[in-house]
């Protein structure tokens, strides 16, 4: 483990996840349950962004789902801030809320098309006992914080492009002062420079509030750019972890290896070599 | 505009809502509108017509039709109403734990609801009048017990959808209670079709119900609109007219409780502004392209020059490209690249004469294989669609159609372009799905849709564009919904197909990598305007115009890793 020089490791772990296992019910009438995750380990410390990387029906998402108590857990333990959390519900699972938010992947879906903006940003406050002229002032301080002008409190989601909405999940994410947010590919549905400023704003966050991330994503470039720790996922297992510039510059594990070639560079020359690179390793894999 | 608005502009919503209003006032204003009791018998006046302070005439016992009338409404009208209490009260909740539960309470509640809807109407009535005795409410209860599905099964059904919504996974997180998310985000959607319901199933009540007085199982004393049909029948021979009062009330209140309802899912369902009737902007024919060539020599596959495209018309017309150069030389690479919202998108599918709904080209030329494209009639564009220009669209799984084979979905335009038999056609089928790398072409052939992954989706449609030997190939971001590594496989097939067939590609896409990796030249735009123009390498590494550059710096390539976490030094506040 990395975090070998800290004096008291295991106190230090914000999130701690254990040989986490997730499996879904088969399709048809009493088919063999799924498993979709086959015992994963990860942990974040305080302050820290750890990537999870992988392709689509990899499991990143679901580790996300299971560690906010959005699916059921079937094996294996989540530790959070010193306290299992893997079964957690209802009362529980809301004072949890208090310190483990999140950001979705979909801006358009993941607030309310009905409601005003500082309506869904509200809600939090409202469920931790803020109510009235607190909570229009902490939604505006909000609003300030992910650069939205005030008037957005009172306009509906649509009145927003997809950048500007995750700028508005974020804010959701952040109303009541979180340690941990589960990132589930926030910006992979953005444009390239909407893509570039909305890391940004989460880099300073981080650096303002100490929060921690646990930051899922397909693009390794975005992990590079964001992350201390990353973990690559594949099928289910995770296959690789480490220091984000080892891990995606120089990966060890074949299939890292493989998906950082796979992605295409901006630069011709750059990409040729890439190319013939995947090409061998192709030609290596078959022989 | 707010709903209370566009109700207000309906008309059919104000008539049969006025209408309605109407009929409910004078029900409950009767005790003041009729000046006699409707029991009151003046047994010589039997039959007799309409006199002053008796505007209806007099029924079979001499009793004042108008004041039966009125009075009668408010015992039907009432017994539909608590048949409607009734039926929401017990399908809406169960309705909403149902659907937003699930488990064991959605099993027992669905079979609870089937059986109900399982079960003659009719005769459960009947059963229950012989049972419970004559009394009307209690029927009514009945009644609002057998129409409790119809509500049970709408709301169930919005709810369980509701429930996978991103939000509300957003507002448990957010720490709320599921009595919250429920009143919040679920009842919000279930609204507007639960109102709807209850304008129709009010029209049902008040028919069952006048159907029951009808056959005489209600109490018999208390007038009601049912009854006073039953007592005319009888008398159908001595006064038909007695008949036509009480029908009229029934019809005009179920017709306008209908017309209501459906004036109601116009109001309520009506989200977006009106789209001003798009076959006609279809329509519209370009005047043949009159600007000159302005930027000299013209390419011999694909030129553009000037295109114009816009959408809506008038004061409100927004133009969403805005004079695009563009040429693309036979066996050449071509990448058009930009934002969500840049036009290049708009652009491809000008090209291929396949803009959407309400859009149209209104300037500039494009030349397709030395043909003019704009304007041209639909059946030479078919032609030139099938023969000349080919398509891979973005989101492959979308682009098949989940009815049919694969196979199927190949052979038949093979056999439509080329004429070819249904044997020949699929010989040429499973030679192309070979040419695009399918290791096992039978199997994917016979395959529907949902059996195969993106990648291989993709793959199929690759082999669709390539039936009809296409010169211009027109891509429109065909790797986006792909994973990484597919991603890789797919680009180097486009590579190959490429340079086997020397194909001239139109390539949209917002990625610069896949920009990188496939393209000779680049176009980049901006709100509608082609900004750069060049060769890969100059674009993608000396990028002249400022907009390029914002976009080659946006790129995550280069940037160095984040440096290794440190511990926060800020010391622990004790909780």
């Amino acid at each position: 483990m990395s975090g070998s020089a800290l004096s008291d490791p295991a106190s230090a772990r914000i999130l701690d996840v254990r040989d986490l296992r997730v499996s879904f019910p088969g399709k048809g009438w009493r088919a063999p349950r799924v498993d979709v995750l086959h015992g994963v380990s990860l942990d974040i410390r305080p302050g820290e962004t750890v990537g999870l990387v992988g392709e689509s029906g990899s499991g990143k998402t679901t580790i996300g789902r299971a560690v906010l108590g959005l699916v059921p857990v079937s094996g294996g333990t989540v530790e959070f801030r010193g306290e299992r959390i893997e079964h957690a519900t209802g009362r529980r699972r809301r004072l949890l809320s208090r310190h483990l938010q999140v950001v979705f992947q979909d801006p358009y879906a993941s607030l309310n098309p009905s409601i005003p903006v500082g309506e869904t940003l509200a809600e939090p406050l409202h469920a931790q006992g803020m109510t009235g002229h607190d909570a229009r002032r902490k939604v505006s301080d909000l609003l300030d914080r992910v650069k939205l002008p005030g008037d957005a409190a009172q306009r509906l989601p649509r009145e927003f492009s997809g950048g500007q909405r995750q700028r508005i999940a974020i804010a959701r994410a952040l109303a009541i002062g979180p340690e941990l947010i589960v990132c589930d590919e926030p910006v992979s549905a953005l444009d390239l420079t909407t893509q570039r400023t909305v890391l940004d704003l989460l880099l300073e966050i981080q650096q303002q509030t100490g929060v921690a991330y646990l930051f899922i994503s397909h693009d390794l470039s975005v992990v590079r750019y964001l992350c201390h720790r990353v973990s690559v996922i594949h099928r289910g297992h995770i296959v690789e972890s480490g220091e984000a510039g080892q891990v995606t510059t120089a990966p060890r594990h074949p299939y890292t290896q493989r998906l950082l070639l796979s992605a295409p560079v901006a630069d011709p020359a750059a990409q040729r070599a890439h190319r013939i690179a995947l090409h061998r390793r192709r030609i290596e894999e078959t022989a | 505009m707010s709903t209370a608005q566009r109700f207000l502009r309906n008309p059919q919503a104000m008539a049969s809502s006025a209408l309605l209003a109407l009929i409910v006032a004078a029900v409950l204003l009767a005790p003041v509108l009729a000046s006699h009791l409707p029991g009151a018998a003046e047994l010589g006046k039997a039959f007799a017509g309409p006199e002053p302070g008796h505007p209806l005439g007099f029924d079979s016992a001499g009793r004042d039709v108008w004041s039966r009338l009125l009075h009668g409404g408010g015992n039907s009208l009432g017994g539909a109403l608590i048949a409607l209490v009734v039926a929401l009260g017990l399908g809406v909740p169960s309705g909403l734990v149902a659907g937003y539960y699930g488990k064991w309470f959605d099993s027992l509640a669905n079979w609870a609801s089937n059986f109900v809807m399982a079960l003659p109407a009719m005769i459960v009535l009947l059963a229950s009048r012989a049972i419970l005795g004559p009394t009307v409410p209690v029927l009514m209860v009945v009644l609002g017990v057998l129409v409790a599905p119809s509500f049970f099964r709408l709301v169930r059904g919005i709810v369980a959808n509701v429930r996978r919504e991103l939000y509300v996974d957003a507002a448990r997180v957010s720490g709320l209670r599921d009595r919250r998310i429920i009143a919040r985000h679920v009842l919000i959607v279930v609204r507007a079709p639960i109102i709807i319901q209850v304008a129709l199933v009010a029209g049902i009540a008040i028919g069952l119900q006048a159907g029951l007085e009808f056959l005489g199982i209600g109490s018999g004393d208390a007038p009601t609109w049912g009854a006073m049909l039953n007592e005319a029948f009888q008398n159908l021979q001595r006064n038909p007219l007695l008949m036509l009062w009480p029908g009229l009330a029934l019809g005009l209140t179920s017709a306008a409780l209908v017309l209501l309802a459906s004036a109601l899912r116009d109001v309520l369902e009506d989200r977006g502004a009106p789209v001003p009737n798009p076959r006609a902007a279809r329509r519209v024919r370009v005047d043949p392209p009159t600007t000159p060539d302005t930027a000299g020599e013209r390419a011999s596959l694909l030129s553009v020059r000037d295109l114009a495209v816009s959408y809506g018309h008038g004061a409100t017309a927004v133009e969403v490209v805005r004079g695009v150069d563009l040429d693309v030389a036979e066996g050449e690479v071509v990448g058009l690249v930009g934002q969500s919202g840049s036009g290049k998108s708009q652009t491809a599918f000008s090209v291929l004469g396949i803009l959407p709904e309400g859009g149209r080209v209104t300037r500039g030329s494009v030349l397709v294989a030395g043909t003019e494209v704009v304007g041209l009639p639909e059946k030479e564009y078919r032609a030139l669609r099938g023969g000349v220009i080919a398509y891979v669209p973005q989101e492959p799984m979308s682009n098949l159609d989940p009815a049919f084979t694969v196979g199927s979905q190949l052979v038949e335009p093979i056999r439509v372009r080329l004429g070819s038999s249904r044997k020949a056609a699929t010989e040429r089928a499973l030679d192309l799905l070979r040419q695009v790398d399918i290791t096992d072409p039978r199997r994917v052939f016979d395959s529907h849709p949902h059996e195969i992954s993106g990648g291989m989706a993709q793959r199929v449609l690759i082999a669709g564009a390539m039936s009809c030997d296409p010169h211009l190939l027109i891509a429109d971001e065909p790797t986006t919904a792909l994973d990484v590594t597919v991603q890789a496989e797919v680009l180097d097939l486009l590579r190959r197909l490429q340079a086997e067939r020397g194909l001239g590609v139109l390539l949209v896409t917002h990625n610069l990598g896949v920009v990188a990796d496939l393209c000779d030249r680049v176009a980049v735009m901006e709100a509608g305007r082609v900004v750069e123009t060049g060769d890969v390498e100059q674009v993608l590494k000396r990028p002249r115009h400022p907009y390029t550059r914002t976009l080659v710096e946006a790129v995550l390539d280069d940037v160095p890793a984040r440096p290794a976490w440190v511990a926060p030094r800020i010391a622990e506040v004790p909780a």
